[in-house]
Order: C-alpha cells, then structure tokens, then sequence
C-alpha cells in the first residue's frame, strides 16, 4: 500500500533548481529517509509534501490525496516536525501540546499513548517555557506536538542535526518505536551513518535522487572492491596514494583512507604493494565493505563525470 | 614542544552553575585538537573564553602566548575563527569578504591584493570573485571562510563545527585544507559532531557536565574504551551527562 507519491515534481527559486524532477514512493508503514546535504533539495520537499509549499510542475499524493487539491484534508492527518523549532517559545511545554491538540480538536489525553514514552521524558519540565528548554528537551517536546492528533504520516525535517551522538541515538530509537505502532515516517539527514536506520533511502544532492533502494542494497552496488588503509603518517598516504596511477579514488575516511583501484580485479595485496610503494611505516591493507557514506561519495563523483 | 594553548583549573561559573569546571589542557603548535563534547557539555563556553570573548571565573588560560584575563586584544589578533553559523558576508562579494576581513586584521592593502589573488586561484573561484557570497553553494562557502579564517596567517584558528551540513566529498575536502594548514605550522581546534572527523584530529577531548573526561590521541582512547569507534568512545563517555543544551 502506498502512502506518499512523489512523481516528476520540480521547484525552482529563481534560476536554482532546488527539486530537480523528482519520483519517488514510501509504502505505508515504512521508515523512508531522504539522505544528502544542505541544499539538496530535502526541505522543499517536505514542505510541497506538507502543502506548505507548490511544486512548479509534477504531481504528489499523501494517504491518496493530492497535495494540491486535497491540502485541508492531509494537514489534518500529517504530523510535521520542521528543521527550525517551530513551537511558542513563550508558551510552557504543557500548554505549547494543549495547543496542538486542541488546533486539531483532540485533548492530550486521548492520544497520550501515542507520546507517552517520548513525553514522560521532558514531563518534570511541564512548566517550563519552550524557550527555556535545552536542545535535546525541544526535539521531544517537538516530537510530541507532531504526534499528539495522532497523524498517520509523520514528516521529520532533519530533528538530529546538530544533536550529539547519545541524543541521536536516542531519537532513533523512539523512531523505531513509533513505527511498530504502524505510522509512516519520513525523515531526513546529513548524517550518513544513521541511513542505515531506515527501511529505504533517497540519496539526494542538488535536487536530484542518485538512487533509492534499501541501505544494503545501496550498498551491494557499489561497483567495486573497497579497500581501507592506514599507515603512521596517514596524511602523507593520502598524498602517495592520490598521486599513484593504479589508485581510482582515494579519500579520508575516520582512522582509515578508503580507496579503489583501476583494475577490477585487485585485492589487498595488490593494494598493499601500491601502498607500500614509499616504505611507510605502519601500514595496513584491508578489503571492507563499503557504508552508506562510501556509496554516496561514489554517486557524487560518476554524477559529475 | 611550544605550546598553542594551555589551560589549568579553568572555571566559567554563572551563578551557581559551573559551566566550565577546572578545565586543564595544552595545544602544541602546529596540532589539530577536536575539542568536542555532548550539547550543553559547555565547549561554546570554553571556546568564548580562549577567543578572548569572555573572561574565566578563575584558573589560568594563555592563547599563543597571551593570557586570557590581560591580554584580550592581543588574542584577537593572533587567531582566527570561523564556525557553521557565521563565516562571512553574503551580501559582500568574495573579494570584499576578503578585503574586509584581511582590513580589520591589520593585513596591509598591496598584501591584502597579493595575497587575495593566490587565494582566488588556488581555491580556483577566478570567475566567481566578484560574486557574492550570498549566491555560492554551502561547501564553496565553507571553504571560502575557513580560508578567509587563516588569511591573516594567525598563529591558531578556531573552527566550530565547521562541516556541518556540508556534502561528504566537501566535507573531505575542508579537511585537506586543515591538514594544509597545520602542517604550515597552524595550531586548529575544531568542534565537530561527525565522529569519523574526531579520528582526523592528532589528539581530541570529551566534555562532559563542565569538566575534560577524556583527552589522548584517537588511537589510545579506542584502546582504553576498549572498542574501534569513536562513535563509541563518545557513547561510552557522555551517556552519563547530567546535562545537556545547545
């Protein structure tokens, strides 16, 4: 069953091409994560999703209805967390939730299973006012408004950028727990690592979708053999290793330089006889499995090519 | 090993809150420190501090030699900053950005010329230097900024979260030019919430709550926590916080 549509949609401000002809399809149910940076189109997306905003061509439908047309009715079953924390800084946390479940003719209490975990979180802070709350504080409180006339789809515009990694990791999980109760999530972030949390990824960049499929998926098709280094002087690797012929891409990755070779065929010890070209000390070859964030890199450079 | 930074028992107290509390560390010259820490752990605090942008409750701090209570100007003069926030003008063009940063740093105006010239080409934006800033993409920005940071060959740059948002290949991209700069004898101190960023740094520190619960090499602090990721190390370190803000 399908939940959202996106078909050949296009946005433009001025001479930027912000959504480039996009298409795409979340099932209902789905944890669907649009990957890619600033600027790639993400939010325009969301917020012609959201009827916040109208695509200049292209067609969308959410739960079957027409984001043009049908916009009274898919507000009022779509849950919208944007990227800028959008509450009433002056209203306390209790009062900011009262608000929106009554603008959408609920009370907290009928749907405060729906938020319970989330809320009981931030509940000591009840009184106080949004403004006053710390970042972590703001995305539950942000969360829970989202939630509390329990849409059928929840739309998250970035909610862990510039979050720090226990506060990411604990989102995540409340994500994953809001999709057991069956709600469709569309959520997006720079942050490749956390794709692999998702059902189905969009790996986006200027506007346009270089693939979509499962994380593994996306994964298993990088066209390659990935290799990982090290040595001592890492910097001085990724120099010998850029300027040699044999070497296809090569960029720092964490501890360790990833690269791929010209020759389809090679293996870590024909990398490791590259490598080991200037004697460095320390050196270390190893095949590995390519993340999200290597497959995003790859696509970058064939689009560019 | 001359040293960039150092800092003993540095405290920043507001009120009865301890946001800064007995901090104490050194930078060697020429090293590249990630300074990072959960949100609220007060980095931005400490940060302020050493860019001569407030003053400590008590302990000592000195940043390229100048002491952070007497010395304020002189700090000033002999860093650089830049953050995700705010880098540069958009509403100037690239060249003005340039002019006016070199300007209020005391560069004079024919090195100023010389120097923006080289600049242009090597970043390779010849025919985007009377653009304005406004109309770059996000990357060319960054880069552009962090550049302008260092333009007036400061003896250490501060840069917090100088990638965030940016693409990945960009984003490896910035971090040649840190490595750049370091090995041109730049001390960096850089924030960052992408952990594999950490793992570029020669040695990083974790706040927690106010105080430095970690600082060593990526390498040695994978070893003590007894895993390969830094994503863990900080995992391990900061799960325990008390507090947490922006």
């Amino acid at each position: 069953m399908v939940s959202v549509e996106v078909k050949s949609i296009v946005k433009t401000y001025g001479d930027v091409k912000a959504v480039n002809d996009v298409s795409f399809e979340v099932q209902k149910g789905e944890l669907f994560g649009l990957i890619g940076p600033d600027g790639a189109g993400k939010t325009s997306l969301f917020r012609i999703l959201t009827t916040l905003l109208l695509a200049d061509s292209g067609t969308a439908t959410v739960e079957g209805l027409d984001v043009v047309k049908d916009y009274r009715k898919i507000r009022n079953i779509v849950g919208y967390m944007p990227g800028r924390f959008s509450l009433y800084q002056d209203l306390t946390v209790k009062e900011n939730l009262t608000f929106f479940a009554t603008v959408f003719s609920t009370t907290i209490e009928e749907n405060y299973e729906l938020i319970k975990d989330i809320y009981e979180q931030i509940k000591p802070f009840s009184n106080r006012r949004a403004g006053k709350l710390s970042g972590g504080m703001k995305q539950k409180l942000a969360l829970c408004c989202a939630l509390i006339h329990k849409p059928v789809i929840l739309f998250l515009d970035e909610p862990t950028t510039g979050v720090d990694v226990v506060s990411r990791k604990e989102f995540w999980e409340m994500l994953g727990k809001l999709k057991k109760q069956g709600i469709t999530i569309i959520v997006s972030t720079p942050y490749m690592d956390e794709a692999t949390l998702c059902d189905r990824i969009a790996l986006i960049q200027n506007g346009s979708i270089m693939s979509i499929n499962t994380p593994g998926n996306i994964v298993q098709r990088f066209p390659k053999p990935l290799f990982a280094a090290k040595a001592d002087n890492i910097y001085k690797l990724l120099h010998d290793l850029r300027a040699d012929a044999e070497v296809e891409s090569c960029y720092a990755f964490g501890e360790y330089i990833h690269l791929t070779m010209k020759a389809n065929d090679a293996d870590a010890l024909s990398v490791m006889r590259v490598a080991g070209r200037n004697n460095l000390e320390g050196l270390e070859v190893k095949l590995i499995t390519p993340t999200i964030e290597d497959s995003f890199i790859c696509l970058m450079n064939e689009n560019s090519e | 090993m001359e040293k960039a930074i150092i800092c003993k028992n540095l405290t920043k107290q507001f009120g009865d809150f301890k946001a800064v509390d007995s901090v104490s560390f050194d930078v060697a010259q020429g090293e590249i420190f990630g300074f990072l820490g959960a949100n609220g752990a007060g980095k931005t605090t400490a940060m302020r501090i050493l860019c001569g942008l407030s003053y400590p409750t008590s302990g000592e701090a000195t940043v390229a030699g100048f002491d952070v209570y007497k010395q304020q100007e002189k700090i000033k003069r002999n860093i650089g900053y830049m953050s995700q926030k705010f880098s540069l003008y958009d509403n100037l063009t690239i060249l003005e950005n340039i002019e006016f940063y070199g300007g209020v740093y005391g560069v004079s105006g024919a090195e100023i010329k010389t120097r923006s010239n080289e600049l242009i080409s090597t970043l390779g934006l010849e025919k985007e230097a009377k653009k304005l800033v406004g109309e770059l993409p996000l990357g060319w920005k960054q880069k552009l900024a962090f550049s302008v940071a260092i333009f007036h060959r400061p003896k250490i740059v501060f840069l917090d979260e100088p990638t965030g948002g940016v693409d990945p290949v960009t984003r490896r991209q910035f971090w040649d030019m840190i490595y750049e700069a370091a090995a041109n004898g730049i001390t960096v101190f850089v924030t960052t919430h992408y952990m594999d960023e950490a793992e570029y740094c020669n040695r990083i520190s974790v706040m927690v709550d106010g105080r430095v619960e970690a600082l060593d090499t990526p390498a040695n602090l994978k070893n003590r926590f007894n895993t390969n990721t830094m994503d863990d190390v900080f995992y391990q370190l900061a799960r325990g916080a008390k507090r947490s803000g922006d």
